[in-house]
Order: C-alpha cells, then sequence, then structure tokens
C-alpha cells in the first residue's frame, strides 16, 4: 500500500554489477517507501535474481557501478549479515538445505542472532517453541518441520513456507521475495502468498521477483517493474501485470523507447537495449507462457 | 624366542617393556588353548615390527614416535571416587564396566542387563566354550604387530555373552579410563551374540590425564544368525595419547552389525575394523566421524568382506580436520567370487577447514562377482559458499555460520548414534569445539 507519510527504505541508483566479468545489471534505478509491494517480472536472464541476490549481498557479484542506499545508508559496503541485520530480507529462489541442524536451531540461532542485534530478548528453546509454532500456524506448516534438517528433503513448497517463516521471525524491514512462487501448487501458493500478505505492513516493504502474474493474483502490487537485460524498461500498476500475462514481454521491448518510466532514468537506459536481448527475451517468454 | 630376547633389539623395545600382570586364571589348565595362543603371539610380536609408512597399509600414518617412548602396563588399580567418572556416564546404560589404565575396576561397574556381561578374568572359565571357539579367531594377529602384543600382553577386558533369543536391557557401556602418564593397556573384548539375539555395545576411551600414554585395544564381536548387535565406539583419548585399536566382526546368516565411530581424541589413532559377513543375507553399516585439530593424526582403516550372496552393507565416513591435522581413511570393500546380489554403498565425505590440514582418502572396491549392486564416492572439500550466504544472510557472523556448518557436516554422523544420551553429549562436545552456541 503506498502511504503518504512513508520513507524510503531502499533507493537503487544506476546499479550496475557483473558476475564472472559478464555484465548482468546495467542500470537499475528503483525506489522502494515504506508500506509499498513491488513486483519485478521478466524473462528468464533479464538480471532479477542477480538484482535480488546483491541486494542480500552475495558474494558472486561485483558491483561496478552505481549506488544503493538502505534507509539512507550505503547498503552495499555492508556484509550480508550487516544487511539481515539492518532489516533487509531475501527470500531464496532455492533455499539451501543444510543436512544435519535442526531447522528449530537454525531459526532461533537467526533469530536470536537479530534480537540481541536489535536489543531485544533472546528466548529460550521452550519460550522459542512457543512462539515459533504459532507463526507456522501462519503458514499451515506441519510442527513436524522444525525437527527435521534445513530444508532437507523439503518438498519445493515447503521450502517455500519455510523461507516465509523466517520472513515472519525476523521481521525485515524490507522483504525481497525471489520467485517465491515457483515450484508451488495453486494450495501452497495461497497459504504462502497469505502469509505474506498479513505481513504486509506500513512500515514494511516487500519486492516480488517473479516470472509470473499468477502469485501477483495474491498479493497486490503497488507497483509492477519489468526488467530486461539488466535494466527496469517499464513500469506500471498491478494491471500492467495482466497485460504481460496477455501480451509477453516483447511489446514492453519495443515501446521501452518512449515509455516514460516512474522510477528515474529506466526509460532513457532502456532504449539502449540490444536487439539481441529482445529476441532472447522474446524466445523464453513465449516458451515460459505455453509451460 | 624368549620375551626378554624379543625386548633387547625390537624397535618396539618401548611397548614391550614391563609384563603386565597377568590374571592367574589365564594360566589355568581348562584354558591351556589360551596359553598356547598367547605365546604364539609372543612370538609374533617379536617377529613383526611396528610398521612404517614404507608398509601400504600404514603409507599415511607415521607411527614411529610411538617407538620413542616407553610405556608401562597398569600393575594395580588407581582407585577413582564415582564422581571422577560422573561426566562419562550414560544413564541408559543397563551395564557398565571400567577399566581403569586397563585395569578391572568392580566398584565402579554393574550388570542389570539381563545378559552375561563381566570383566575376562572373571567370566572365562564359565564361558569356557564360548571362549575357545571365538577368542582370537576374529582379530587375527599373524600379521599384525599391535593384535599380537595385545594377545600377548592380555590382561583383562570385557566378556559379553547374550543368549540365544535374548534382547539385553539397555546399552553395554565400557569405560576405558587412562589416569597414569607413560601407561599402556591393551584392553581386550568379546561378544558372542546367540541367535536371534539383540544388543547395544559402547565403547568409550577417556583420559583424566593429558600426558602420553598407550592404548592398545582389540574387539571381537561374533553374531550368530538373525541377531543384531549396534555398537557405538568413541575414542576421545587425551590429546597426547597414542590409540591403537582393531576390531573384528563377523556376521552369521541374516544378521545385522550397525556401529558409529567417533574420533575426536588423542595425537595419533588408528581404528582398523574388519566385518565379516560369512554366511548368507548379513547386513552392516558401519559409520564414522574423525573431528580432529591441532596436529593430530586419525587414521581409520575398514573392510567390508561380503563372502556369501545377498549382503547388504552402508557406510558414511567423515572427517573434519583442522589447523595441522591429517586424517586418514581407508574403506575397502571386498565383493567375493560368489556374492552375488551384494548391494554395498560407501561414502567418504572430508571437510578440510585450514589450509595446513590434510586428508588422505581412499576407497577402495574389490568385486569377483558379477551380479551386485556397488557404488561409492569421495569428496574432499570446503565449506560450501552458498550455505555460508544462505546463513550469512539470516544474520549469522562469518564464524558463526562456519561453526554451524561444520557442526551440521559431523552431525549427520552422530545423529546415527542409538543412544540419546550419548548423542546429545557428543553434539555438545561438537558444539563446543566448533565454538558455537545453540
Amino acid at each position: 500500500m503506498i502511504f503518504e507519510d512513508s520513507n524510503t527504505l531502499l533507493e537503487a541508483r544506476g546499479l550496475r554489477a557483473t558476475v564472472a566479468g559478464i555484465e548482468i545489471l546495467k542500470g537499475i534505478d528503483l525506489v522502494v517507501k515504506s508500506g509499498e509491494v513491488h513486483a519485478i517480472m521478466g524473462p528468464n536472464g533479464s538480471g532479477k535474481s542477480t538484482f535480488a541476490k546483491m541486494l542480500a549481498g552475495h558474494p558472486a557479484y561485483q558491483v561496478t557501478g552505481g549506488e544503493v542506499l538502505f534507509e539512507g545508508k550505503n547498503l552495499l559496503e555492508l556484509a550480508p549479515e550487516a544487511r539481515a541485520r539492518a532489516g533487509v530480507f531475501l527470500g531464496f529462489q532455492y533455499p539451501v538445505e543444510i543436512p544435519g541442524v535442526a531447522n528449530s536451531q537454525f531459526l532461533r540461532l537467526a533469530y536470536n542472532t537479530l534480537q540481541s542485534e536489535r536489543g531485544r530478548d533472546e528466548l529460550d528453546p521452550l519460550e522459542f517453541d512457543d512462539f515459533v509454532r504459532e507463526k507456522m500456524k501462519l503458514l499451515e506448516m506441519n510442527p513436524d518441520f522444525l525437527d527435521r534438517s534445513v530444508n532437507e528433503g523439503f518438498s519445493g513448497g515447503e521450502k517455500k513456507r519455510n523461507e516465509i517463516l523466517q520472513m515472519a521471525l525476523l521481521t525485515p524491514k524490507l522483504a525481497i521475495l525471489d520467485e517465491t512462487d515457483s515450484g508451488l501448487d495453486i494450495d501452497a501458493l495461497r497459504v504462502v502468498a497469505g502469509g505474506v500478505n498479513r505481513l504486509s505492513g506500513k512500515d514494511n516493504a516487500i519486492v516480488l521477483v517473479t516470472h509470473y502474474q499468477r502469485l501477483l493474483n495474491y498479493i497486490e502490487p503497488d507497483y509492477v517493474h519489468v526488467m530486461e537485460g539488466g535494466r527496469l524498461i517499464k513500469t506500471g500498476g498491478k494491471d500492467l501485470a495482466l497485460e504481460l500475462e496477455a501480451r509477453g514481454y516483447d511489446w514492453v521491448s519495443e515501446e521501452a523507447g518512449v515509455a516514460p518510466a516512474a522510477n528515474g532514468a529506466a526509460a532513457a537506459q532502456a532504449a539502449n537495449a540490444t536487439k539481441a536481448a529482445k529476441v532472447k527475451a522474446a524466445r523464453v517468454a513465449k516458451g515460459g507462457a505455453s509451460a | 624366542m624368549s620375551a626378554a630376547a624379543a625386548t633387547n633389539r625390537h624397535p618396539a623395545a618401548g611397548l614391550l617393556q614391563g609384563r603386565p600382570h597377568t590374571p592367574a586364571v589365564f594360566s589355568s589348565p581348562a584354558l591351556s588353548w589360551l596359553g598356547r595362543m598367547r605365546s604364539h603371539a609372543l612370538e609374533r610380536v617379536g617377529a613383526l615390527s611396528v610398521p612404517t609408512t614404507r608398509d601400504e597399509e600404514w603409507r599415511f600414518t607415521d607411527v614411529s614416535p610411538l617407538t620413542r617412548h616407553t610405556f608401562q602396563p597398569a600393575r594395580d588399580l588407581a582407585v577413582l571416587p564415582a564422581a571422577a567418572i560422573e561426566r562419562f556416564t550414560i544413564p541408559e546404560a543397563a551395564a557398565r564396566l571400567v577399566f581403569v589404565d586397563g585395569v578391572y575396576a568392580p566398584a565402579l561397574s554393574f550388570n542389570r542387563a539381563g545378559i552375561s556381561v563381566g570383566n575376562l578374568a572373571a567370566g572365562v572359565l564359565a564361558h569356557a566354550a564360548a571362549m575357545e571357539a571365538e577368542f582370537g579367531r576374529h582379530a587375527g594377529f599373524e600379521h599384525n604387530a599391535f593384535a599380537a602384543l595385545n594377545t600377548a600382553f592380555l590382561q583383562d577386558g570385557a566378556l559379553i555373552v547374550v543368549p540365544s533369543g535374548a534382547r539385553a536391557a539397555g546399552p553395554v557401556h565400557l569405560l576405558f579410563v587412562a589416569t597414569r602418564s607413560r601407561s599402556a593397556s591393551h584392553p581386550r573384548c568379546l561378544v558372542v551374540a546367540g541367535a536371534g539375539s539383540e544388543a547395544t555395545l559402547i565403547e568409550d576411551f577417556v583420559s583424566l590425564q593429558e600426558e602420553a600414554y598407550f592404548t592398545n585395544a582389540v574387539t571381537e564381536i561374533a553374531i550368530a544368525a538373525n541377531a543384531g548387535i549396534a555398537h557405538v565406539r568413541v575414542q576421545r583419548e587425551g590429546g597426547a595419547a597414542f590409540h591403537i585399536a582393531h576390531c573384528a566382526v563377523s556376521l552369521a546368516r541374516a544378521s545385522r552389525y550397525r556401529s558409529v565411530s567417533v574420533a575426536l581424541g588423542a595425537g595419533i589413532s588408528r581404528y582398523s575394523l574388519g566385518v565379516l559377513q560369512s554366511a548368507e543375507a548379513a547386513e552392516c553399516s558401519i559409520d564414522g566421524l574423525a573431528l580432529i585439530g591441532a596436529r593430530q593424526l586419525a587414521d581409520t582403516h575398514t573392510l567390508i568382506d561380503h563372502a556369501l550372496p545377498d549382503g547388504v552393507s552402508r557406510q558414511l565416513h567423515k572427517c573434519i580436520v583442522a589447523d595441522r591435522a591429517h586424517a586418514v581413511f581407508n574403506g575397502k570393500i571386498m565383493v567375493r567370487r560368489g556374492a552375488q546380489r551384494t548391494d554395498s554403498r560407501q561414502s567418504s565425505r572430508n571437510l578440510v577447514l585450514s589450509a595446513h590440514a590434510r586428508v588422505d582418502t581412499k576407497p577402495q572396491l574389490e568385486i569377483f562377482a558379477d551380479d551386485v549392486k556397488c557404488a561409492h564416492g569421495a569428496t574432499v572439500g570446503q565449506l560450501d559458499a552458498d550455505e555460508v550466504f544462505y546463513l550469512k544472510s539470516r544474520g549469522l557472523s562469518e564464524e558463526a555460520a562456519r561453526a554451524l556448518l561444520t557442526y551440521a557436516f559431523g552431525a549427520e554422523v552422530i545423529e546415527r548414534i542409538p543412544v540419546e544420551t550419548l548423542k546429545k553429549r557428543l553434539e555438545q562436545a561438537m558444539l563446543a569445539s566448533t565454538a558455537l552456541q545453540l
């Protein structure tokens, strides 16, 4: 929801990044304010996940230009753990399995680490057990998942629920959810989206990175951005997602040169999108629509 | 050859000093076979020398520091108050035998397991038939200097006889406590499991002091048809200790052996485990963890011998090696001609935490049958960068993330220990060694 008195949480200006020497992000401009829900859509390979992981501090990406401010401070100079402590959360597209660590231990360790950073009380195992079980109800998760190893042998849907459970425990100011809808059947999608909606409030913001419009039927975005070739080339309201679902991404690329972008200079940069990228994007989008 | 002649020019002279006090019962006429076996073992000690890195089986494990010490077997019992071993006790145990520097400590021992559990010296005559049938029949010493030394210097140990169809009321805990510097002990354990019986054995090697000493243990486990033995082995000797141990297991038809061995202590340790599937449809799973740092060396050699058809074996061996430590794993799986439909899986996984740490791993499959399912693999690596990032993205520091993942790597083996208290305690010990609070 867009609020008048919201404060700016995230501000990316001309962010460029490479992985293994290849430029993936070619100038991202994005402003996210508290209370807002943003969706970043785009074909595979457009740079969506790279952007999401970069914001969380993934070591594989090299920043080559621009800046990212989080609550006015330089986010890019912070280590991943410092970003988490500052209130940035990444819901992973592929949550990592950690055999040998009970989910309950991991969740409590993460929770208590952030609690102590925030100068609040830590919970002992019994207190935490009560606390986490309440949060699990939100996601209709079976408490058995506390005793199992972190994500080990979890289905795709169970892993995503476990990600949102972490979001519920860590109460980030900015949650970036990377393809949280992928691998979910319709019931799981409803539950996960319901959980996200209940965690969404006036003081926090959510950035959904997604390939499909489907998720946005359940979590209503205030802004929809289209990413292609490492840039946000178009921004609109939730209706844009429906249009993308119906028409694919081609037309956005084509009109990108003239379309006004709400988030700064994206449009001007988008005009430089290479033809090759457009062809690739179109192919991927068609493949995606028929899937 | 006399013992004295052997000692004079033997490279293991320091190990042969001071014959241990041998209980009179071992010289009983009823045990003449044992006397002959021990004389022969002494001859083999004289003929065999302490292995060097020129021996293929000891290529990576230099035990020469052992020969530079002189060790004396304890001749009497160092009396310990119960409080001294309190932290090692296991509440689930239905029987416990405590050996202090190799000497049986009856005041600290008990048996409520409903099966025969006692020290060798006390039980050897009552179980003369089982002894003669099994003792020394599984752990051969013809080519094994340390097993020969153990047999020749037989002092005492544990004798566990599980009658056919019996089920032990709880785990049997053998606690070997080292209290004296420069001491040598040669503990011996024999487990005879009758047909269809079930029992859990815990062998636990601990120390109350940090100076050099020598443990040279031999364990034999004979498992009759349809019986099942679970075996937990914890080696947490003092940091300057030498620990050499050999365990030989024999499996009869459709019997089961499951073991978890954990090596945390000793300066130099070597554990060799041989499992012989001597009849059809036997099953074993032998898992191991070595978690070492400083300049420790931990060597695990295993052999699973599928001699007859329809055998199943599973093995997961892990090493976590920090600082300048060195772990060795050699896991041989033999599938003999005729051992058709053998189903065997072996995995050696190793985590190297420092640039100066070292792991030598050698899985070895030797297959002489043509209808078998065998899989094996070995990995040596560092902590996974994606896993570290995942944890850091949740606010954990680099150190905490690495510690948690290291713990997790080892916990996969510890988790398989079927004795809850021991499992929890080892998890705590592992957490402490990774400096992590959970």
